[in-house]
């Protein structure tokens, strides 16, 4: 049968076969012209990309893995062994970066403090976690585990706050602003909305005030200025006062995002909740906050992510964190020169986290897709 | 023309007009800052009425029946619903919400829950209803409106005339004395419209209290024991429908009927 013959060859209503689609209309071949090669600029930008990539992959490839040293016990060592990185360097820090001066008999509290964070982070993250309400009544009850775990007291050896560093100080500081700017931030930010002038007010201030100020300039006031106020004598962790500040200034922040998400509901929805007779807090838990803070995912991981990179910033009142420590580990004089290992292994470090959450905000916008419109 | 008689006289003697009315507005004014929306309002609805209220856009009936359930704050007379006076007590507010169900314009289901949670929230939260109860009762209502099998799906992936229908379940599953509908059809195509009107319709059957702003004339003349005119945030005209169909006094009346009933 030729193909005059197929076209004009008439079917029955819903008789009509499915035909295969032309080539170069679906496909990957399809993909590749409709993508890389539609149009004359097109295909000059794609032979500029790969002409760029072809310039700065391999020789990178190979600078961090074909030609690096792994292991040496100085820096000169590394130049006879290899002309390309010398992770020898990070290899010999890596505990160092991690727990810092955390004593190292009690590293393993260190440890077991970032697996039970990891298993309570499961239930949390994923609604279909077997046990998941068990999972996060433990949830709750962590961070009491770990302050007990880190710090120490009833029957564990305390350990001072001015031993922690490093990628846990990270760790410390991002954990903990995260878990408490959300709850304070959606708090502020109903406040921000409420009826009554003086907790409108207030909230107004707070987060004026503290959008305002430079992060850097409440850490100061937190090493510094914060001893006047408080009473002589009067001992208040250093560490406890940069967790507080960090947490209520990225709180100010979360307060802006999650009243984005709370004015976008239309005014229906709290209609409808009221003329059910649900009270405020309900008809906030069950029917307003759930539309408010799944609109406002990415802001919300955009501001854990800016946190979380923020933590590098109390390098500036000298607590050595991940930053702090790979700057001065390079003056270390066995290993003169190492910036470039340093620095991109802390960028490696940031990126992996801040990718982790970026990439999960994602999963959790696909999830909570309940068709189209409200 | 008999068998119409019978039935409204039926209908009539379910009405006891001798009882307390279920909702008592008594000189009932309103104002949005300077405009003043509702003046003078005078309306006594007794238990098992329907009303039908219609009038020009922006002549304040939404207001009123919003005013019932205190969506709306009026600021001077008297409004009883239930034996409860609407005063700023949020306790007495949130116990008429309960027994007052509303159906909006544009539905106001809660996009984020499933069909079955959307009718089994009110219960469970604010009735204190077991989750398994509330959850055959709503299959219950689903099933009177005729979609139990839509349950859960969520309420974007619905028609317009199917979502209102679970709207009104949804308003049903609270076991309400007393159904609010703000233009119902208002926002349908009209073969959903038909699907929407006929669910009304047999809620009037079981002997509900309605009070309904809408402008399908043919639902009023069918279900409606009064329809009550509005224009200038007035009550212009209230008569039984046969007669306010057929008879009206008023100019402003027979002007907005002339222009609606083609």
């Amino acid at each position: 049968m030729t193909t005059q013959d197929q076209a004009v060859q008439s079917y029955a209503p819903g008789e009509h076969p499915d035909l295969p689609a032309p080539m170069l209309t679906s496909g990957p071949l399809f993909w590749i012209k409709e993508n890389l090669f539609s149009s004359w600029l097109n295909v000059v930008l794609t032979v500029l990309t790969m002409l760029l990539l072809w310039a700065v992959i391999p020789p990178l490839l190979s600078w961090a893995f074909v030609d690096s040293v792994f292991t040496a016990a100085d820096r000169n060592e590394c130049r006879e062994l290899g002309s390309g990185a010398c992770w020898a360097f990070i290899s010999e820090r890596f505990t160092f970066f991690i727990y810092a001066f955390y004593p190292a008999g009690e590293r393993w509290r260190v440890n077991l403090a970032f697996i039970l964070m990891i298993l309570a982070l499961v239930p949390l993250l994923y609604d279909k976690t077997p046990y998941r309400k068990y999972g996060l009544i433990y949830a709750c009850f962590f961070p009491v585990l770990a302050y007990w775990l880190l710090l120490g007291g009833f029957g564990l050896k305390e350990v001072e706050t001015h031993t922690f560093g490093g990628v846990m100080l990270n760790l410390v500081i991002g954990v903990t602003g995260i878990a408490c700017s959300l709850p304070i931030g959606i708090l502020l930010a109903l406040g921000r909305q409420s009826n009554m002038p003086v907790v409108r007010m207030l909230c107004v201030v707070f987060i004026e005030f503290f959008r305002g100020v430079p992060l850097i300039t409440i850490l100061f006031v937190a090493s510094t200025m914060l001893s006047y106020f408080l009473p002589p004598g009067s001992e208040f962790d250093l560490l406890l006062r940069v967790l507080i500040m960090v947490t209520l200034f990225s709180a100010a922040y979360m307060a802006e995002v999650v009243r984005g998400g709370l004015q976008a509901i239309p005014k229906g929805q709290y209609e409808a909740s009221d003329s059910m007779g649900l009270k405020y807090w309900q008809s906030m838990r069950l029917i307003v906050l759930p539309q408010a803070l799944k609109i406002s995912i990415p802001g919300i991981v955009n501001t854990f992510i800016g946190l979380f990179k923020d933590t590098t910033l109390v390098l500036i009142i000298g607590l050595l964190d991940l930053l702090g420590l790979g700057r001065s580990a390079l003056a270390d004089s066995k290993w003169n020169g190492l910036s470039t290992e340093i620095y991109m292994s802390v960028a490696i470090f940031f990126f992996i986290c801040c990718f982790g959450m970026s990439r999960y905000s994602l999963y959790l916008e696909r999830k909570l897709e309940t068709g189209h419109a409200r | 023309m008999a068998a119409v008689e019978t039935s409204e006289s039926a209908v009539k003697s379910s009405i006891d007009t001798a009882s307390e009315p279920i909702i008592r507005m008594t000189g009932v004014h309103k104002w949005y800052g300077q405009f003043h929306v509702l003046k003078n309002i005078n309306l006594n609805v007794q238990p098992r009425e329907r009303i039908v209220i219609c009038g020009p856009s922006g002549s304040g009936k939404s207001t009123m029946i919003r005013c019932i359930n205190r969506l709306e704050e009026h600021q001077q007379g008297e409004i009883v619903v239930d034996g409860v006076e609407m005063t700023g007590n949020l306790k007495n507010i949130e116990a008429v919400r309960s027994e007052v169900g509303m159906v909006f314009q544009h539905f106001n289901l809660f996009p984020h829950m499933s069909i079955l949670d959307n009718c089994t929230y009110g219960p469970i939260w604010v009735r204190h209803m077991p989750k398994k109860e509330a959850e055959d009762r709503a299959m219950h209502y689903l099933e009177r409106v005729r979609i139990p099998e839509q349950a859960n799906k969520f309420p974007g992936q619905l028609s317009g005339g199917q979502q209102q229908r679970v709207a009104i379940a949804r308003s049903l599953c609270m076991d309400p004395k007393i159904m609010l509908f703000d233009e119902p059809t208002s926002a349908l195509d009209p073969e959903m419209i038909k699907e929407v009107l006929e669910t009304m319709v047999e809620l009037a059957e079981t002997g509900m209290t309605m009070l309904c702003v809408t402008h399908e004339m043919g639902f009023a003349r069918t279900v409606a024991d009064r329809v009550i005119f509005m224009d200038f945030g007035q009550i212009i005209e209230e008569n039984e429908p046969n007669e306010f169909f057929s008879n009206a006094q008023n100019e402003r009346t027979q002007l907005f009927l002339s222009q609606i009933l083609h």
